[in-house]
């Protein structure tokens, strides 16, 4: 029994050992979307390009689409630009835009001079969209099936390693599954 | 000196923050207050993790803090106000979590960890009194040898 007892540290540091390690590479802020394998919320808010359009969420109907949450105000939309500008260019998927807490002026001079990637963009100066799909942070990109059902949420930059190894996946995958 | 400006800078600057959240949200009762900040506090902030939406000032707690709010003034229950926010940002918003099989570990842990000590103190005892009982402290001759001894010395201490 006491030479049992010796063994105890050991034990101790391997269940340590296995929860800590389990958790390395894990990165805490990225929260897994609560409205996966639901339908995009209901929202009615203008066209950014075109003030006098409507748009609501019959847009998601049809076919697979990105649905990028930006804003003049964020550093990191910035920086992702360049890339959805290129999976823009290579069309394997139609990109959405959702101006997210900003104002349409700046909006508008922002894709004159960057480009615009995104076939439609959703014009929301209040969040409110933003909100009902738990976005908390800008830059965030949902993947979104041809039924409007959000099948991923990537929180952070989209670049090539998040755009080959986790986003085409994910749009593949909703593809074959019709 | 300058603690005494720092102080009162402290003192005016919290003064001010206090008066701020009164001015936006006005609240029938006394009880209807208390209900809000109880929710604020009970509910986390998506963005900043660590932090309940009532210390946090990201902009993402503030529109949390202004539909928990909103939602009160519609007569929403506690209960409808949490899942309506959960629905949009998952159960990670809750500090206290539904008890189900997922978090069953989690709140049973403080239960396990008491049963294990009890346990480990009922061993400790148990080993004691069996070690007690098998194996006397002193064999009757030590014992008749201290009888003598303290005799002897309570005979001496009286003389």
């Amino acid at each position: 029994m006491k030479r049992l007892l010796l063994f105890l540290p050991l034990l101790v540091a391997v269940v340590v050992g296995v929860v800590l390690f389990a958790g390395i590479g894990k990165d805490p802020t990225k929260l897994d979307s609560a409205l996966i394998g639901k339908q995009i919320p209901a929202f009615s808010l203008k066209d950014l390009k075109q003030p006098e359009t409507t748009l609501d969420e019959g847009l998601f109907q049809g076919e697979i689409t990105l649905l990028n949450v930006w804003g003049t105000w964020c550093p990191a939309c910035r920086d992702e630009h360049d890339d959805l500008m290129k999976v823009a260019r290579e069309k394997k998927v139609a990109i959405i835009g959702l101006n997210y807490k900003d104002n349409r002026d700046d909006a508008l001079v922002w894709l004159d001079r960057l480009g615009d990637p995104y076939r439609t963009v959703i014009y929301d100066p209040k969040g409110t969209l933003g909100f009902d799909l738990g976005v908390y942070g800008a830059p965030e990109t949902f993947v979104i099936d041809a039924s409007g059902v959000v099948r991923y949420r990537h929180v952070g930059v989209v670049n090539d390693q998040v755009w080959e190894q986790i986003l085409l996946p994910v749009i593949n995958e909703a593809r074959e599954n019709g | 000196m300058l603690r005494m400006v720092c102080f009162l800078l402290a003192i005016t600057a919290s003064g001010y923050s206090v008066a701020d959240v009164s001015a936006v949200y006005g609240f029938e009762s006394r009880g209807e207050e208390q209900r809000y900040q109880n929710l604020i506090a009970e509910l986390r902030c998506p963005k900043c993790q660590n932090q309940n939406i009532a210390d946090s000032n990201s902009p993402i707690s503030k529109d949390m803090r202004n539909v928990v709010y909103q939602m009160m003034l519609d007569g929403a229950s506690n209960e409808e106000i949490v899942e309506s926010l959960v629905s949009r940002f998952g159960e990670f918003v809750k500090y206290k979590p539904d008890l189900d099989s997922r978090t069953f570990v989690l709140w049973a842990t403080p239960a396990i960890a008491v049963l294990v000590g009890l346990l480990v103190v009922a061993g400790v005892v148990v080993r004691s009194r069996r070690a007690g009982t098998a194996a006397p402290a002193l064999s009757s001759e030590e014992q008749a040898r201290i009888d003598k001894m303290l005799a002897e010395r309570n005979e001496g201490g009286s003389a």
